[in-house]
């Protein structure tokens, strides 16, 4: 395949550091709000490569990270419901609700399987017309009109017996959200780069223009990620803050408007539930009508009782970007990937994850 | 041993089903049509009667006889002097047929190549087989002509075996589990705790084909990959190598866990640091490229025909150039360096020079979110 090691060029690479290190004075403090680019930056080293005035955060974007407790709870209790069967993304399954898992109930007995992309939860509806399928809708704009169309799909094939329990968030209200919470002071973000591939750049807009905060939207590769660094750090150093995109081969400034549509068609912006965060006004989806027959929230009635958040976990203060997994005193001690406590440990994209693997930087 | 059959007038493969799950023989197996025979396995095929005479007859005897499996005794038995190497492994691959090899050719490289990896030259393989029932003859064909091909490549002989039938769902399709025996040669000594500060980390190929080539036939994944599995037997690769130096301290293969694992391994059991580059891992485009799409690294993707050898600097060279001739071994290359620093631990530099943690995998690899 082309376009992977052309974006690790290590002599590009290097000229964009020489730039980024000559051009950058002022003490600077970024955010990748993405989990995959923490993931990133640290398979790549890159934080040890930047100038030491330049600080990075991680911030709220891992899909598996951000999702409740008690919409945890929620999940598990649909999962203990006779007839029902639970498809979800993996990382999923092993989050640690208030009392129990999706895997835990797997082991008592419930159906839960893992799928790769919702049509596999389709697959599943249709193969088993006798039983209830529950699709996890977990994640932000990048998969939300997939899970728009599969809903679309069972429409269309008058599929009677697949739902989505709708947890899915959207993110320029919660980047709004953390910006007015004010605990961390940002000299730019590092926007998302799969969900700027469906919403496009034109969203961030209030961030330069309403907080002067940096904004360029980065991909995954080392050389997307410091050429976005080095757009930052010339909207910083000449105080012109912006939006700017350094992941073109993705993201147009009006993103992908057929994916859209689609997912406003199914879904309407509701109230959403953000671990560590609590409710953000407009933040989430859930299907509107006549799709709201699809919404498993609507269909069955559980009970998943009170919510207990595990003692002494930060993950909320690091989806805020306010501490790191270095902070937490049950990181790699009690928290651990075989034994997490906090959803961050669990995610791949999860920045404990992410700190455990890769460990911390000088090695 | 006696054993491998059960008594004269009994086949050489013994077909039982599972006491708790198996149906009575008697009267069951004659009732059953050769057209069945022909087509799928039943748990008749397991009641020691004449379907499972004629499963032996014609389906494991036409490629497995030898004279010691031939004695038709409750064991093999035969003469062996020196140090023994001794190990087992169970393959449940899913799918059982992948690109460049199957669950049969998987059983015998597998144990063979854990053989290997003691500097052990393997020699005797048991073979023991736990079928589904409805599972097609025909595979069950397909799958022991493979294990007789793999078996005469690495010139082992497959002394013993079990056949046991079970319920459908009682296991997937099929099971096999290989025990192997070999003679590990005088003054080799190949521990994962003997790598040396100064030693040189050299693996004989590509990674992460084989991890690749099987996950891009599971259900509800299918993609298509130009790269078969990489599943091989290295006995005899193996055997050059140490012809070739006295000095090769660890081998490994890089199975389940992939490369990260086995580096991990060698560092924490040799109390050493190791550091590899990644530029020097060599990985062909089409995994890579899959790798990325699926969200995973290839050095913690599964190898079945791949090894890890740590070895003195000096000879590092003679053994990466003796490998390089082996046809399991044409993209050999050297990937780092046994440290002092950070025992325990295996650092990599990145393509940009930077270094970060190798860790050990966690559980399951899943494709990513988003």
């Amino acid at each position: 395949m082309k376009f992977v090691n052309e974006y690790r060029d290590p002599e590009l690479g290097r000229k964009l550091l020489d730039r980024i290190h000559k051009r950058s004075r002022k003490h600077t403090r970024l955010m990748e709000f993405c989990g995959g680019h923490t993931v990133a930056i640290f398979k790549h080293g890159l934080r040890q490569l930047l100038p030491d005035n330049i600080e990075m955060l991680s911030g709220p974007g891992c899909p598996v990270c951000v999702t409740a407790i008690a919409d945890l709870d929620r999940a598990i209790a649909l999962a203990r419901l006779p007839g029902v069967i639970i498809t979800s993304f993996g990382d999923m399954v092993r989050v640690p609700g208030s009392h129990s898992s999706l895997q835990q109930v797997k082991a008592e007995g419930a159906d839960v399987r893992i799928v790769y992309s919702v049509q596999d939860a389709l697959a599943i509806a249709r193969e088993n017309p006798d039983k209830h399928i529950i699709f996890i809708g977990i994640g932000f704009e990048t998969t939300a009109p997939t899970v728009a169309a599969s809903i679309l799909q069972a429409e269309e094939e008058g599929i009677n017996n697949y739902y989505v329990l709708s947890l899915h968030k959207i993110c320029p209200p919660i980047m709004k959200a953390l910006l007015d919470l004010g605990e961390v002071r940002l000299s730019g973000i590092i926007c998302p780069g799969h969900v700027s591939t469906i919403i496009g750049s034109h969203p961030y807009q209030f961030i330069p223009d309403e907080y002067g905060i940096a904004c360029a939207v980065s991909g995954f590769e080392p050389l997307d990620m410091l050429l976005a660094v080095d757009m930052l750090v010339n909207q910083i150093e000449t105080e012109q803050p912006g939006v700017e995109i350094a992941y073109r081969r993705g993201v147009k400034p009006e993103g992908n408007t057929q994916a859209v549509r689609l997912m406003e068609t199914v879904f309407e912006v509701a109230d959403a539930n953000w671990r560590g965060i609590g409710v953000v006004p407009l933040s989430g989806l859930q299907p509107r009508a006549p799709y709201d027959k699809y919404d498993a929230e609507k269909k069955f009635e559980i009970d998943p009782g009170p919510t207990n958040e595990p003692r002494g976990c930060i993950c909320g203060s690091i989806l805020r970007g306010v501490s790191t997994p270095l902070d937490c005193r049950l990181f790699g001690t009690k928290c651990t990937p075989e034994h997490p406590v906090g959803p961050c440990m669990v995610s791949a994209e999860g920045s404990c994850a992410t700190y455990y693997h890769y460990g911390d930087d000088n090695v | 041993m006696r054993g491998s059959l059960r008594g004269a007038d009994a086949p050489l493969f013994q077909i039982f089903p599972l006491p708790c799950q198996g149906r009575g023989i008697k009267g069951v197996g004659c009732k059953i049509n050769s057209m069945n025979m022909e087509d799928k396995i039943l748990l008749a095929h397991g009641g020691g009667g004449k379907l499972s005479h004629d499963l032996i007859e014609q389906s494991f005897l036409p490629h497995l006889a030898n004279p010691i499996l031939n004695k038709l005794e409750d064991s093999a038995v035969f003469e062996l002097s020196g140090r023994l190497a001794f190990t087992t492994d169970s393959y449940t691959v899913n799918p059982i047929f992948f690109p460049g090899g199957d669950i049969g050719k998987l059983a015998v490289c597998g144990t063979v190549n854990d053989l290997s990896m003691s500097g052990a030259r393997p020699l005797y393989l048991s073979l023991s087989f736990i079928i589904e029932e409805g599972f097609a003859v025909a595979d069950l064909k397909k799958v022991i002509a493979s294990i007789k091909k793999a078996a005469d490549e690495a010139e082992v002989t497959i002394v013993t075996g079990d056949t046991k039938v079970v319920n459908r769902g009682s296991a997937d399709k099929l099971f096999i589990n290989t025990a192997g025996i070999g003679i590990v040669p005088e003054r080799v000594d190949i521990s994962a705790a003997n790598a040396r500060v100064g030693d040189i980390v050299i693996i004989n190929g590509n990674i992460g084909d084989h991890g690749i080539a099987v996950l891009s036939q599971r259900e509800g994944l299918k993609f298509q990959v130009p790269v078969p599995s990489d599943c091989a037997p290295l006995n005899k690769l193996v055997a050059e190598m140490l012809e070739t130096s006295g000095n090769i301290h660890c081998l490994r293969d890089p199975t389940r866990g992939g490369l990260a694992t086995t580096l991990n391994d060698f560092a924490e059991q040799s109390d050493v640091g190791i550091r590899i580059e990644e530029d020097k891992i060599p990985v062909d485009k089409a995994v890579l490229a899959a790798c990325e799409l699926l969200g995973f690294d290839p050095i913690y993707i599964a190898n079945e025909g791949k090894l890890v050898a740590v070895v003195a600097p000096d000879d590092a060279d003679l053994i990466l150039k003796k490998i390089k001739r082996n046809k399991y071994g044409g993209e050999a290359a050297i990937i780092g360096e046994v440290v002092a620093e950070h025992p325990g631990k295996v650092v990599m530099k990145t393509s940009l020079g930077a270094s970060r943690i190798v860790d050990m995998p966690v559980g399951e690899l899943l494709p990513r979110i988003c």
